[in-house]
């Protein structure tokens, strides 16, 4: 391999210009500045990665990627490490050399021991071509914006592309038959899992088992470095290489807790021997997830969580995690974009948690097609409001007294916490 | 299920190969059956059949769906066993609704890039051809027999219509079997194919009361009353089924 020259500093002024400028005009945008550099170094990227001492880290899969990666950050900041992240974005790796251009010095330094990236499987081929990663964690892969990709086999091969170009050592979710089978075309990397004890995969229907393929017997199974045994409320038991550890957590819902097993693995496999455990477990409480990923507001004085469902997996997670008892729920479905034009996935989701209490409001862009789909499962409705911001201010105001849920998509969820900001603070999101 | 009907008016819904030919949403077609045959005053029983198991005696509706290819591969061999069967079915006019990897499959063959044939069942005189061309987005057709249909198609392989086959409709948004005709779909007698996700059904309650309403005729002797739908939301069902069918033909491709 040669060994890739810093960046110029020539190049990196024009970018931090380009950066500054896209600043004062108010753009948030971060495609300006990263197009600008990688026309004039296509090979900017790769450099200033390069310099890091302890590599590049990335998280992909469907669905859990945000949660995870910030997860891994903050593990990774508890054990002292300088940690250089990026956020989601449009433009993957115009949206890396973005958040670069802010940290980089002018000589082309980047103050960091790692970096940590959340990789977008459709970004993945071209990213991993151009930087090998030291390490990656594979999460999932399920049904989802299939508007994209076409086919959950493709998506699979796009993540064994990751594995693949992976130097050093990869995690595999064991519980997830198309994610376990990367390890196969695996020469001469480490390879690691974290999963489920057995009387916890309910909680984790795959699409295909929805559809009734039988699942792996135990005994075919690998070994996990991280095992998930037990789920609270906000609480977790690992077994952690042989140790048992039950911990209070912040982040909720099953789903979240499995990524912190997930997150554990990857960390313990970057850190090997040198790992501070207790450090390790503080740092574990106290990981948040990312915003609009299962978060809880106080309205008016009643909690009100934020679920956002993207694919019938996270949308079965989402009512299998939290209990839809004396809670006021309302579904809000957008098909834009960035939430998959398809509604096809609605009818891969169960509705019958919600059948005794009802839904109280349906609302979105497809509100209909929500309505329709709980009717045929015999769930009733009591109001249904295509326009996102009456529809929340009606749900409010219907259910005064009672602690409230709204499962969104991806744009129904950025209109309603907007919306939000009328009634309480609601952190920016970008 | 909330109403009872006599046992000895059942109409059984028998789903070939769910386990491996069911994605995107296709089990909604499943449910909308098994709901309004309830709903019309009929006892729903859901058979399903998967490789290798017994064929279910004397089913009165067949639906199948889509798949991944490598479900495809694993039920091809099996298919072209229920071969015979499924073309007397058909013959007799049995009701069949066939979406996608299952609608190629019911014609000669699916030829694949490199040009290796997948044999099918011949049942609707059509041809499929792969690309690396996937047709994806919201689909509005018109038909003659069930009025405006409206799905949303996700397929890579283009199907042509033999000289024996009629389309089960015209395409108005979107692209359909191919993107040289406008034709969507299939029909043979009773079995229709398509590759209209969506789910189809839901969206298309005229095609879910044909396949119905053909296997009361055939079964019974008898025509379809009124649909008896509980009312559990603001809107009835059929209105409901309006403005879903309206906003998803405003939606963009
Ligand atoms: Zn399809």
């Amino acid at each position: 391999m040669t060994r890739l020259r810093l960046p110029r500093p020539a190049t990196i002024a024009v970018g931090k210009t380009a950066r500054a400028l896209t600043r004062v005009r108010g753009g948030s945008g971060s495609a300006f500045p990263g197009l600008v550099v990688e026309r004039l170094d296509p090979s900017f990227l790769a450099a200033v990665l390069a310099q890091l001492p302890r590599g590049v880290v990335v998280v992909s899969g469907t669905n859990g990627k945000t949660t995870t990666t910030k997860m891994v950050v903050e593990l990774l900041r508890g054990q002292g490490l300088r940690v250089f992240t990026n956020r989601s974005g449009s433009n993957f790796t115009r949206g890396v050399v973005a958040s670069m251009l802010g940290e980089i010095s002018p000589t082309g330094k980047l103050e960091a021991d790692i970096a940590v990236l959340e990789l977008d499987e459709a970004h993945a081929v071209h990213f991993v071509r151009a930087v090998n990663p030291q390490y990656s964690l594979l999460l999932n892969v399920m049904r989802d914006q299939l508007d994209r990709f076409g086919e959950i086999d493709s998506t699979a091969a796009l993540l064994r592309t990751i594995a693949e170009h992976t130097s050093e050592g990869v995690v595999l979710n064991r519980e997830d038959s198309r994610i376990a089978a990367i390890a196969d075309s695996l020469g001469s990397q480490k390879v690691r899992y974290f999963g489920l004890a057995a009387e916890l995969r309910a909680h984790f229907p795959s699409d295909d088992e929805l559809h009734g393929v039988a699942a792996k017997d135990e005994a075919t199974r690998p070994e996990a470095d991280v095992l998930l045994t037990g789920l609270g409320n906000q609480q977790g038991t690992f077994r952690i290489g042989g140790e048992e550890i039950t911990t209070d957590l912040t982040v909720n819902g099953a789903y979240n807790i499995y990524n912190a097993a997930a997150a554990l693995a990857l960390v313990r496999m970057v850190l090997g021997e040198t790992v501070d455990r207790d450090a390790l477990l503080d740092s574990l409480r106290r990981a948040s997830p990312a915003f609009g990923r299962g978060e809880s507001l106080t309205v008016r004085g009643q909690p009100l969580d934020l679920v956002l469902v993207k694919n019938p997996s996270g949308f079965r997670l989402g009512l299998s995690s939290f209990s839809a008892e004396g809670v006021a729920t309302m579904i809000a479905i957008n098909d834009n974009y960035a939430d998959g034009r398809d509604m096809s996935w609605l009818w891969d989701v169960g509705f019958d948690s919600l059948a005794e209490g009802g839904v109280a409001m349906v609302s979105g862009v497809r509100t209909y097609d929500m309505a329709l789909r709980l009717t045929y499962d015999e769930v009733s409705i009591a109001a249904v409001e295509p326009e996102l911001a009456k529809a929340l201010d009606e749900f409010l105001a219907a259910h005064p007294d009672t602690p409230k849920r709204i499962f969104c998509t991806y744009t129904a969820m950025l209109a309603l916490r907007q919306h939000l900001g009328t009634y309480t603070e609601v952190e920016a999101f970008n | 299920m909330t109403q009872h009907a006599p046992a000895d008016k059942q109409i059984r819904v028998l789903q070939l190969y769910p386990r491996d030919m069911n994605i995107y949403g296709d089990y909604g077609n499943a449910l909308v059956l098994m709901r309004r045959i309830q709903w019309h005053g009929f006892t729903p029983v859901m058979l399903s059949y998967n490789p290798g198991d017994e064929f279910p005696e004397a089913p009165d509706i067949l639906i199948g769906g889509g798949g991944q290819d490598s479900g495809q591969d694993r039920i091809q061999q099996d298919l072209l066993g229920l071969g015979d069967r499924l073309r007397s079915l058909a013959e007799e006019h049995t009701p069949m609704l066939m979406v996608c990897g299952l609608y190629q499959l019911f014609g000669h063959f699916f030829e694949t890039r490199d040009g290796s044939r997948i044999s099918g069942i011949g049942v609707l005189d059509v041809e499929t051809y792969g690309t690396d061309n996937r047709l994806i987005g919201n689909v509005v057709s018109e038909s003659a027999d069930f009025g405006r249909i409206i799905g949303y198609e996700n397929h890579s392989g283009q199907t042509y219509l033999g000289p024996t086959a009629t389309a089960l409709a015209e395409v108005v948004v979107g692209e359909g079997n191919n993107q040289r005709d406008s034709h969507e779909g299939a029909r043979f007698r009773n079995v229709l194919g398509s590759y209209l996700h969506g789910a189809l059904l839901p969206k298309n309650p005229a095609i879910a009361d044909f396949l119905i309403g053909t296997a009361v005729e055939r079964k019974f002797g008898e025509g379809l009353g009124p649909l008896k739908a509980p009312q559990s939301s603001p809107e009835t069902l059929q209105r409901l089924t309006e403005l879903a069918r309206e906003a998803a033909s405003a939606r963009p491709r």
